[in-house]
Formats: C-alpha cells, structure tokens, sequence
C-alpha cells in the first residue's frame, strides 16, 4: 500500500540558487501562470510554489526557495531554506529533488552554495544556467567533466529562452532519482568534531552531519541563540578546534574554495588573463556608473518611464473610460428608474470603474521595473545611489525595499526582511510608504488633469516627478531623524553584487505584470467596490425632501456630514467638505480618492451629464463665491498631502504583521499624517503668502 | 609569510585596475563569515575595478564576479599588492 502511494504522489522539487542567477526565471519557464504565493506559517517569508509536468506528463510540485548565498543562516530568509531543506517545517515536506540553479558565467562562488547542497545528500540536479552568456565571455566549461566532479546530473540551459528545459525534466522524472556520489571534502579535525557533535543532534540521521557542519561554522553571536545545552555542545567542539589552531568557519570554507577552484581547473577554460578584452557588462558599466554619465543615465531611465506611464497609458485609459460610460449608459436606458440602478451607475460603476481605469499605468510601471531587475540594472542603481542611502544611515539594502515600495509599499516592506539588523529594518518600514506607490497614480493622474488640462506629456511627467522626488526625499529625511532617534544603531556591512548585464525575459517580466495587475483588479473587485457601495449609500442617504436641489442633498446625506464635520480641519488646507468625503474614503485605499470624487459629483449631478470626464467636473467646481474650488495651490496641496500620508488599510495591517505589535503601525499613521497636513499647509497657506492662486 | 602580512595595505588603497592577494582581515567574526562565504578567502585575489561616483562604495572583482562593499569595511581586508 504504502508502495503504491510513493510512486503515485506528486514529486516535490525544491529550487534553489544564489541571487541573480536567472533561478526566477526558470522557476516561471518551468510553471508559467500555475503559480501560487502564500506565506509560511509562523515566519513572515513569501511562500511561492507551482506545478508543472515532468518528462512522463507526471504532475510535479515545485517550490520556490529564497536566494542565498549560503546555507548558513544570519537572516529569517535564510533560514527557510535550510530548515525546508533539512525537513524541519512542518507544513513542507523534505523535499525529493533539488534544482541548484547556478550561473555559468559566476561558476566559482555559485557552486559554494553546491557544496552545502551535496552535503545535504538529497538527490540533486545542477542546472547549468544562462551558458549563452557564459560562452559570450569565453567560457568553456566540459559539462560531462563537471558532473563527474560534481557527482550530480548538470544541465546545461539558457531559461530565459527555454533552453534545455527537456532535459531538467527527463532528469527530474527519472526512478530512481540518483543521490550525488561525491561529499565535498571537510578538514579531518572538522570532520570527527561534526560526527561527535551529530549524534547528539534531536534530528534523524540524514540530516544530522550537514546539520552539525552548520552548527560548527555558526559565529559566537548566533551561538548564543541556539538551546541551552547545543550553545554548550557547540561552544566546546569550536573551542577544542581552536585550541588546534583550526578556526572552524575559515578552515571550513577554504576547504570547500580550494576543493571548487581544482574542479574548475579541471572543467573550466577561462580566457587568458587579457585586461584588453573588456566584456559587453565592462564596457556598458563604464558608462552606467560613470560618475557624470551614470546620472544622466539614472534620470534618463526614470523619465522616461514616468512620460510612459502618462503618455502611452493615454489610449487604453480612454478606451476604459468610454467603456465605463458606456456600460453606465447602457444600464440606466435598460432599467427602470430605482435605487438599484442608481447604486449600478452612480456607486458601482462610477467607482469601480474610476479606479480600474488606472490599471494601463500600473502595468506599465511594473513593465519598467521588471525590466530594470532581470537586466540588471536595478544593483547598479544601489551602487550609485548606496552613499545616499549611507549620508541618512541606511544601507544599499534598504533601497531595494524603498524602490519596490514605488510599486506597491507591501512587497517593499516584505522584502525588508533582507535586512539583518532590526533597528535598521524598522527605519525602513517606517519610511518606506512615502514612497509613492502606484495607488497614488490614480490620484496625481486626476490632480494633473485637473491642473494642468492642456500641457504636454513632458510638462506632466515633470509634476508627477517632483511628486516622486518629494516622497523620495521625505523618506530619506525622515529615516535620518528615526536613526538620529529613536532607532539608533550602527550601518550593518553591504555586500553588493553587479551580475553581468543581460536581456530580460519577456516573458519573465510579462508574467509579473500578470500577477501584479491581477492584485490591484482584485482590490478594485474587493475594497473598492465595498467602499464605492458603501461610500454611494453614505452620499445618498437619508433622502431628502422633496424640492430639496441635488448639492443641498448631498450636503445633508451621512457622507455630506462627515465631510463638513472635518471641514475646520482641513480648510485651512484649502478643501472643502468634498474633497473631505475624499480624504476619508482614502484612509482605506489612496485610488479610492478618484472613485470617490466621481460619486460625489456624481450623485450631484444628472445622470445624463455624465459623459463630462471627473477632471472637468471638477475644474469646473466652485465655491459659494464664485471662485474655483480647485485652484492650482489646491491641486498642488493635495497632492503633497497624498505624498505624504498614510491611507491604505493593507499597508497598516503588514506593518503590523512585520514588527508585530501595534505601535510601530500607529506610530506610523500619526507621524505621516502630521506630516502630509503640515506639509499641504506650507503648500497652501506659503503659496498664497507669495501671492499664488 | 610574516613578510607577506608586513606588506600588506588596507584594500581601498589599491590603485583602479590594481590587484592584490588577501592576507588577513580586521572585521567583526560576524562580517568576516560573510566576505569568507563570498569567496574572500585568505590568497584569493582581487582586483579594484572601479569607485562609485560619489566614492563610495567600491567595485571589486574577485573568483571572476563583482562585488562591491563599502570603504569601511573594505579598509578591514589586507591585501599584497601584485604587480
């Protein structure tokens, strides 16, 4: 029985791989859309996993481990991996085969990682990846040599053009699967300290040498953090291999550098030691970190993705806003007139749709910045940015987790989790939601509409720049006085790697779109709509009596109160009690502004007029005396205010997922919030001090 | 070999395009499991290639990638010029 349920369950494929060396990338060839992210339970590590079929059409599970260089753990990332490895979470199982995806062009350093692997005992397969590049500099490496060496299978791929992806598979599927015949040499003193210090290891035998290396190799800090009676045990084999005169870490990793640099003089033909010969990533890096072209470069870069996101954006968004009219359109001729349809036309589609409409420019940012990742271009920016990062006390680490938070401020937060030190870590949760994220598009896209109705691409670009920078800076100065203050520390040490340029993978990066685009359709099918029906009802209701104009009803209905109850607060911004009902609805979700906007005119207006697009409408709004509501001070403000405030509910719940307590996260609303109104206020108030409008 | 360490200069201190041979470190044990694991072992050899525009941080090669770290903690690596 138990025979039949090996050979009939579903095959677990762990993958595993330094950064940068293309293990994404072959992870999505392999599984295309059949992806799933989660988390793992009890840690806060994104969990990705997929399915794909193996040479037979027999289904496989493949999961995803995050990039390390080594085994070793300093950081709760790194522990995934090796606890999953060694078969210590529960929810994972051990798994069958491992995928060790190393760089062709990087072999020396990438098959570090290896050693640690083979130690592990599991059958393994080596792919051999992007040998395109690897030839392109004039490597050759004899692949059957290498895997004679190696004890394993390796395969030779490129995954970006799917490349040798039969082959992995036929490896894969392969019953039995053969365990690697060759263990990476350890010193002997090492060696007979690590099969003492195993058997007294609470793990199955398997494990319990690779387990034991580890332990040995760990530094005194993390020694510490071990059970009571293992930091004991640990402490005293270190201690008796010093007395040796053997430092376990150096002696260990020598051995394992000496042991991969004979394999690679056996399998490996470099090219000869020639400084003429630059390669293709030399002689790009020569001017992309030059010290006055590599700026030029950097600005070039981000321009010219932002003029994209607001001028080849222009026709899809269009094409949605006529659809949402015409489906509005449509439902109000095929309906009776009833409070359902006015929720259709006026809540649901005015408000879903207002925020749908923005999907174009998301796609398109998340085009840019997948480009910028898999090229590689995205560490050259850390390099030249990092003494920045260093003037304000942060690491080029944090600016990995402050650019994705241009994206979305989530996915940067979870990738603060890099960071060892967890003062340094906390600045950056802190700070990283002034940067503004895509749902802020939606919102600058409408107030630059609004201002500036018959300006060039160029000239909107340049203000929703200055909005990005403001942001920028305000988080850089910001993470400055939290560093001076409240979270002081030391700038742990940066490790930084320029891999070797290469061409991005369309389908790689068409792929993240998918899913990235895919969530924000989920939120303006979930939060949103929920807001929009919510926010319709609070602008509808109660009715007013018979007689009454549509603005006066506004003013009394639920929505209208809560605006003019905050009205004092924010008038000395220049709003008014609709934009108010704007601010709350945001303190949800930032795109919930422009929904929210449309149903507040909306609702005002007669339904026939709503072929007029919000940016007019809202041009053409005035106060009692006449004046324009929406003076360019005013657009200008709010935009700031929305720089630099907090709204978005997801956000609050992973801050407090990530620090785990509710302080930082309230913390967090406060300060911004203070910000954003002080900010709004010199805008307004200093603008019209100086004689502005 | 004591001449060998006697020779030898902080890493920054290598001219652009110089290379030079690691003899010993001056780092936290934590920092130098790290520059160890990345391939920064005692006689492994590195190459300065380049300085970030604003001077820090520096861009090494070494075991044929690139590594950049900052002048502070690369002041901690010692190295034997090579000619």
């Amino acid at each position: 029985m138990s025979q039949v349920q090996t050979s009939t369950a579903v095959r677990q494929v762990a993958i595993v791989g330094n950064p940068n060396c293309g293990k994404s990338t072959l992870f999505n060839a392999l599984t295309g859309l059949r992806q799933k992210v989660g988390n793992y339970p009890g840690v806060t590590v994104e969990r990705k996993t997929g399915r794909f079929r193996g040479s037979h059409g027999e289904p496989m599970e493949l999961l995803d481990l995050p990039g390390s260089y080594s085994l070793q753990v300093r950081s709760p990332d790194e522990a995934v991996a090796r606890d999953v490895l060694l078969g210590r979470r529960p929810e994972t199982p051990r798994p069958d085969v491992v995928i060790a995806v190393v760089d062709a062009s990087n072999l020396e350093r990438n098959l570090y990682l290896v050693a640690q692997l083979l130690d592990l005992g599991l059958p393994t397969v080596l792919a051999l990846n992007m040998v395109d590049v690897a030839e392109a500099n004039g490597i050759r490496i004899d692949v059957d040599g290498l895997s004679r060496e190696l004890g394993v299978p390796v395969i030779p791929m490129v995954a970006s053009k799917g490349v040798g992806l039969v082959e992995l598979k036929q490896a894969l599927s392969r019953e039995p699967l053969p365990k690697p015949t060759v263990l990476p040499p350890v010193p002997e003193a090492i060696n007979e300290e690590a099969i003492a210090l195993a058997r007294e290891l609470p793990v199955s035998r398997e494990v319990a040498i690779p387990e034991a290396l580890l332990l040995l190799t760990l530094h005194d800090e993390a020694i510490a953090d071990l059970a009571e009676g293992e930091t004991e045990r640990v402490r005293k084999a270190q201690a008796r291999l010093r007395e040796a005169g053997i430092e376990p870490l150096s002696a260990l990793v020598e051995a394992r550098y000496g042991w991969i640099g004979e394999v690679c003089e056996r399998t490996l033909q470099r090219p000869g030691d020639d400084l003429s010969r630059l390669t293709l990533t030399d002689r790009l890096d020569q001017y992309l970190t030059h010290r006055l072209w590599g700026w030029v470069a950097f600005v070039a870069m981000m321009g010219l993705m932002f003029f994209c996101i607001f001028t080849v954006a222009q026709g899809p968004m269009d094409w949605i806003d006529g659809s949402t009219a015409a489906a509005q359109e449509w439902v109000t001729k095929a309906m009776p007139e009833s409070e359902l349809r006015n929720l259709l036309v006026d809540g649901v589609l005015a408000g879903v749709g207002g925020v749908v409409i923005f999907l174009p420019q998301i796609l398109i940012l998340f085009f840019f910045l997948g480009l910028l990742e898999d090229s590689g271009y995205m560490a050259r920016a850390a390099f030249i940015m990092d003494r920045v990062m260093a003037s304000v006390g942060l690491h080029g680490k944090s600016f990995i987790p402050l650019l994705s938070s241009y994206a979305c401020a989530i996915p940067g937060i979870m990738a603060t989790r890099t960071i060892e030190n967890r003062k340094d870590r906390l600045v950056t949760i802190m700070v990283a939601p002034l940067m503004s994220c895509s749902a802020r598009i939606p919102v600058y896209s409408l107030m630059i509409a609004v201002l500036l109705p018959a300006s060039s691409g160029w000239a909107k670009a340049g203000v929703a720049i200055s909005m990005y920078a403001l942001g920028t800076f305000m988080a850089f100065f910001m993470a400055w006085v939290f560093k001076k203050t409240l979270l002081k520390s030391e700038t742990p040490m940066l490790l930084l790697e320029l891999p070797p340029y290469r061409l991005p993978s369309l389908r790689s990066v068409a792929l993240r779109m998918v899913e990235r685009g895919g969530i924000f359709l989920k939120r303006a099918g979930t939060i949103i709509l929920a807001l929009s029906i919510l926010l319709w009802a609070l602008a509808t209701y109660p009715k007013p009596a018979d007689g009454v104009d549509e603005s006066d009803a506004l003013a009394q209905s639920y929505a209208g109160r809560m605006g003019h109850l905050i009205e004092p607060t924010i008038a000395p911004l220049g709003y008014d009690w609709k934009i108010g009902i704007g601010l709350i609805a945001s303190f949800a979700a930032r795109e919930a502004f422009v929904g929210t906007m449309s149903i507040v005119y909306n609702v005002e207006g007669d339904v026939d007029e709503d072929a007029t697009p919000l940016q007019e409408t809202m041009r053409n709004e005035t106060r009692a005396d006449g004046t324009p509501v929406y003076t360019p001070l005013v657009c200008i403000g709010l935009m700031v205010f929305y720089v630099l405030a907090m709204q978005c509910i997801s956000t609050v719940a992973i801050v407090r997922r990530e620090t785990a307590s509710w302080r930082w996260p309230l913390f967090q609303i406060i300060y911004m919030t203070a910000l954003a109104w002080v900010c709004a206020f010199l805008v307004y108030q200093g603008g019209r001090l100086l004689g502005f409008q | 070999m004591s001449t060998a360490t006697e020779n030898s200069i902080p890493l920054p201190q290598l001219p652009l395009g110089g290379k030079g041979r690691i003899t010993r470190f001056e780092a936290s044990p934590q920092n130098r499991s790290r520059l160890f694991e990345m391939g920064l072992t005692p006689g492994a050899t590195v190459e300065l290639v380049r300085i970030a525009p604003l001077g820090d941080p520096i861009d090494f090669k070494i075991r044929g990638y690139h590594l950049s770290l900052r002048r502070q903690e690369a002041e901690g690596i010692f190295v034997v010029p090579l000619s």
